[in-house]
């Protein structure tokens, strides 16, 4: 049966790349063993290799959850208008153009990131922010080239902020009629409407959205890589340049010297695929629990 | 609060004033999200409009990269318009077939545990990173064999793959079960009924299914890093040789400390985005008239 061996073959896939990457990762993996997890180190100088993931986890944390607090809000507002503010002849088109946002390649993002949105940045938001909010390790001085943390939060938001809000939109649209119009004729407002009635119904759907959101910050790989810096360190200051899981990898792919450290690279994308793969099938796991009532599409917006 | 507190509260119509002022402000807020949406989009869309138009010019795409110490002057990407083709064409017939079996299998003829249990495993292939996919495929056929486009289209196809099934598996749902009846009454073999019945009043929907994939591959950088990248500057077409490709040329222009490399940067930008726009727009008005003739012929 051909088509089934097409089903087997992609189910295979999946199979396949978690092999591959554990063999890739082996000789690694052997030599510093979860120590890696927790170690703060990049040198590929022969003789003193030292690999660790510690500074590239704490870019990851910091970024994605600083940019899912920023998009998360956001996409779920962007998602109520859709729903129920918008004048009707509004709807498809500011829907349409939502979406559009999810299209734009992340390297065309990062390419804007870095000479518009970068100097913005450094040039009028972060002063202010450090002098108003100096006191927050957070908001240290402000970078002088317009590559930092802190950029990266921001393209990571836009990235998230189209996927999060199209799923949202797809899940308050599900809300039953009755139960909306119900509230209404009791007299709620608008908003008493949503937090009393959508909130609650969507609110497993909403989780489920967050953590796909999550995954694709997490995995974003091109446009942190262009505007984040570089750099294996721990700080706070978020106008200071860092780097990603994800970043650190492909800002190496040129430049990996020793086997050591291309096994230590797909050791680093190892702990990014257990990281997809817990995020899809918890995410999955949610929706399944509280969404027997209601269909979500799960695949929106496509997570890379 | 609870909806029965609430609902509470409104019948007694307390505090209304307040209430309405709450309202006021999150229907506001809300608004004001939307704007910041669209307006993003109209931000970055603008800014590569306005830099990329001012560079775009035919020796984009008709001449290759200045090469060696005195070239100076505008040469143009044609290698990166070349390899994307070569590229993404692969990728696609790599794709699209093993996409539309999985989803005739698993709507036509898969028990139900096996197709929510496949079905998982492409939302999961789905949610894996970009930059994974590329390690994944340097791991399985550049190391030890060098780079090559044909690695760099398999990473692309392993991305394009889910998209392909599930919008398949979508329209396959939507074709009615009386025409699969009507045919299997007829005598018509199971095969026979998928392939000449139902398949046929799918193909709008693979058409978009393929069209967003596709452009979705198009812009993808993350997974040539490691398969495609080490290239030479001249226009080849053979896929068993590293091609350059605009997204990888972009990252690379990109990060270039020459202005004349950045001009480059986004005026192959500016081109890549016109057409992922024009495909997703593309794609979008021929879902929503698919949908409306599948729905009708109902």
């Amino acid at each position: 049966m051909l088509s089934g061996a097409a089903a087997a073959a992609a189910t295979a896939v999946v199979g396949l790349i978690v092999w591959k990457l554990i063999e890739g990762a082996w000789p690694s993996v052997t030599k510093f063993g979860l120590h890696f997890i927790t170690r703060v180190a990049w040198n590929p100088v022969v003789g003193k290799e030292a690999f660790g993931a510690a500074s590239f986890l704490f870019g990851t944390a910091v970024t994605s959850l600083i940019a899912l607090a920023l998009a998360g809000p956001l996409a779920i507002a962007v998602a109520l208008f859709l729903t129920e503010l918008a004048p009707r002849a509004l709807r498809a088109p500011v829907t349409a153009l939502v979406e559009t946002l999810a299209a734009i390649p992340s390297v065309v993002i990062g390419l804007w990131g870095i000479y518009v949105l970068g100097p913005l940045l450094r040039d009028h938001v972060e002063p202010s922010l450090h002098s108003a909010l100096g006191f927050i390790p957070l908001f240290g001085p402000p970078s002088t080239s317009g590559s930092s943390v802190f950029t990266a939060i921001v393209v990571l938001t836009i990235m998230i902020l189209p996927i999060v809000a199209s799923i949202t939109r797809e899940l308050f649209l599900g809300v039953p009629r009755e139960q909306k119009e119900g509230a209404l004729a009791l007299g709620t407002t608008r908003w008493e409407m949503v937090r009393g009635v959508m909130f609650p119904y969507a609110r497993g759907g909403i989780a489920a959205a967050l953590i796909l959101g999550l995954g694709r910050a997490v995995g974003e790989a091109i446009a942190v890589t262009q505007v984040i810096g570089g750099g294996p360190f721990i700080h706070w200051n978020l106008f200071d340049t860092g780097d990603t899981l994800a970043s650190k990898i492909a800002a190496s792919y040129q430049g990996a010297a020793t086997n050591l450290e291309v096994a230590s690279l797909v050791y680093l994308a190892l702990i990014l695929l257990v990281f997809s793969l817990l995020a899809n099938l918890s995410a999955h796991w949610i929706v399944r629990r509280v969404g027997r009532r209601q269909g979500i599409g799960l695949n929106r917006g496509g997570a890379a | 609060m609870s909806t029965h507190s609430l609902t509470q509260a409104a019948l007694r119509a307390e505090g209304l004033p307040r209430r309405r002022a709450i309202n006021r402000l999150m229907e506001l807020l809300a608004w004001l999200a939307a704007v910041i949406a669209v307006g993003l989009l109209v931000l970055v869309v603008w800014s590569v409009a306005r830099r990329g138009w001012s560079e775009l010019n035919l020796d984009l795409i008709t001449k290759t990269p200045a090469s060696g110490f005195l070239a100076t002057g505008k040469q143009g990407l044609a290698n990166a318009f070349a390899g994307t083709i070569v590229i993404v064409l692969v990728a696609t017939l790599m794709a699209l077939p093993t996409g539309i079996l999985v989803a005739v299998y698993l709507n036509e003829f898969a028990p139900a545990a096996i197709r929510n249990a496949v079905s998982l495993t492409l939302d999961v292939l789905n949610g894996i990173p970009a930059i994974v996919i590329g390690i994944f495929v340097y791991g399985l056929f550049v190391l030890g064999h060098g780079q090559s486009a044909l690695a760099g289209s398999f990473a692309l196809a392993v991305i394009m793959l889910p998209l392909v099934a599930r919008s398949t598996m979508e329209v396959l749902a939507l074709v009615p079960s009386s025409l699969r009846e009507a045919s299997l009454a007829l005598g018509a073999p199971r095969w026979r009924t998928t392939l000449s019945i139902v398949l046929p009043q799918t193909v709008g929907g693979i058409v978009t299914g393929t069209t967003l994939a596709v452009a979705r591959a198009a812009g993808e950088t993350a997974p040539l890093l490691f398969t495609s990248s080490i290239v030479g500057t001249q226009i080849h077409w053979n896929p068993h040789h590293a091609l350059q490709s605009i997204p990888v040329a972009i990252f690379e222009l990109s990060e270039s400390p020459d202005p004349q490399d950045h001009a480059r940067a986004w005026a192959a930008a500016f081109v890549l985005l016109l057409f992922i726009l024009f495909a997703s727009l593309t794609a979008r008005w021929l879902a929503t008239r698919g949908r409306r003739k599948l729905s009708t012929s109902r």
